[in-house]
């Protein structure tokens, strides 16, 4: 069914518009919500665009790094001072998709997608939001909690500052097909240490709820201590703490709970 | 609704149709410009039936917005034979019998030209890699695998 698309020059008037319309649904590169008219989606009766080039600057030379929404994963991929993210931004999708999907419409992606995320709720970002009243900040597990209540506000970038080292952030994919395939679950650490002890730890999880969440269980029984194999069996034995699994075609709810801890262990161990 | 006049370079020539709001590309190109060789299999992005090629990168033209074609240029298998002589890839996947329904040959020989346009000399990782996000049913991928690192070498046989 045909529908209305609105193009804007800023994001200043596609924020106002998304606002303004109940059923309008934010246009990015395409890969959720032209899936969603192709399937048919009544829900979306008009879509908005924004063609302001300010969505996709990348700023990536000092600590803090600033992703513009409309950045694809094929431009994270082409930049060398994101390298600790290529793992992240190659496991999604194919080139095609690579070549389209931004780190804004990540953010909205439903399980088991949405891989970016996780790495952004590791790396504790904060992600930028244009409203109808203005633009304002606020941290990404706030984002996500709220997400599915979100009317009218347009994600315009994510920021967050970059790891201190490259053992600092970790990423795995769980996924049964490769080079490509949706996630069983998607883990990403952040567990910088100083003197062998874990400063803090931040990790994440993907397609072990509705949206990425953290797992703070295993947070807090690695922080403060040395990454050995105890410290590391406890994280993984607290690791489903505050999940709740999907259950879908690629695993049962039950499974993802079973293997979370084996795959964190895996990443906590550096193992394969 | 009233349809949106829209223009790009279909293959090297300018084509100018009338879209429907939300129209995507795929529907665009065969229903409107009569290019049938990009495939609907999904349009959910799973199979990469209907690759094509926009300012030269791989997209898939079931998720692209018709609209944000407008003044690009937009490149698919009808258009990559040199008149009569089929492109190397073509004559490639011929060779070795890269194709059994073929239903997804329009794909994956986009998703490999993409490659090879920006890395002739793939290696066998590279080339996994770039047709990962096409699905194919019969071959079991080795011969397509194959016929693409024999297109990169000039039809010899690579290690």
């Amino acid at each position: 069914m045909p529908v209305t698309v609105k193009t804007f020059a800023t994001s200043g008037e596609a924020a106002a518009a998304l606002s303004s319309e109940r059923d309008a649904r934010y246009f990015g590169g395409g890969t959720l919500v032209m899936r969603a008219l192709n399937e048919g989606d009544i829900a979306v009766s008009t879509i908005v665009r924004a063609t302001d080039h300010a969505l996709t600057r990348l700023d990536v030379t000092g600590s803090r790094i600033t992703i513009g929404a409309a950045v694809t994963f094929a431009r994270v991929l082409a930049e060398r001072e994101l390298s600790f993210l290529h793992p992240v931004a190659a496991s999604i999708g194919g080139p095609a998709v690579r070549n389209m999907g931004t780190v804004g419409g990540n953010l909205f992606a439903p399980a088991p997608f949405g891989d970016f995320t996780v790495a952004l709720l590791a790396l504790d970002a904060t992600v930028a939001l244009q409203g109808g009243y203005g633009a304002r900040e606020m941290p990404i597990e706030e984002f996500l909690a709220g997400r599915a209540r979100m009317q009218g506000g347009l994600v315009l970038s994510v920021a967050f500052q970059r790891p201190s080292s490259t053992e600092a952030f970790r990423y795995r994919k769980i996924a049964r097909i490769r080079p490509k395939g949706a996630a069983v679950m998607t883990i990403a650490a952040h567990v910088p240490s100083s003197g062998g002890r874990v400063l803090s730890a931040r990790i994440a999880l993907g397609a072990m709820a509705a949206t990425a969440v953290r797992a703070k269980g295993a947070e807090r029984a690695l922080e403060g201590r040395p990454l050995d194999a105890a410290t590391i069996g406890a994280a993984a034995s607290a690791v489903t703490e505050g999940t709740s699994p999907i259950d879908d075609s690629l695993a049962s709810a039950w499974y993802r709970r079973e293997v979370a801890g084996v795959h964190l262990r895996r990443l906590l161990a550096g193992e394969p | 609704m009233a349809k949106t006049a829209l223009q790009f370079r279909h293959n090297g020539r300018d084509v100018a149709v009338f879209v429907d709001g939300g129209a995507n590309l795929l529907t665009t190109l065969r229903d409107g410009v009569g290019d049938m060789t990009p495939k609907f299999g999904c349009g959910q992005g799973g199979c990469g039936a209907c690759t094509v090629l926009i300012d030269g990168e791989a997209h898939l033209a079931c998720l692209t917005l018709a609209e944000t074609a407008a003044g690009r240029s937009v490149e698919t298998l009808a258009g990559i034979k040199d008149g009569p002589n089929l492109h190397p890839l073509q004559r490639a996947f011929m060779e070795h019998f890269a194709a059994q329904c073929g239903y997804c040959t329009p794909g994956m020989l986009m998703a490999a030209k993409a490659l090879l346009d920006h890395n002739p000399a793939p290696t066998r990782d590279e080339v996994v890699n770039a047709i990962s996000g096409n699905i194919c049913r019969c071959t079991g991928y080795d011969s397509i695998i194959n016929a693409v690192l024999a297109a990169a070498s000039g039809g010899r046989a690579r290690a």
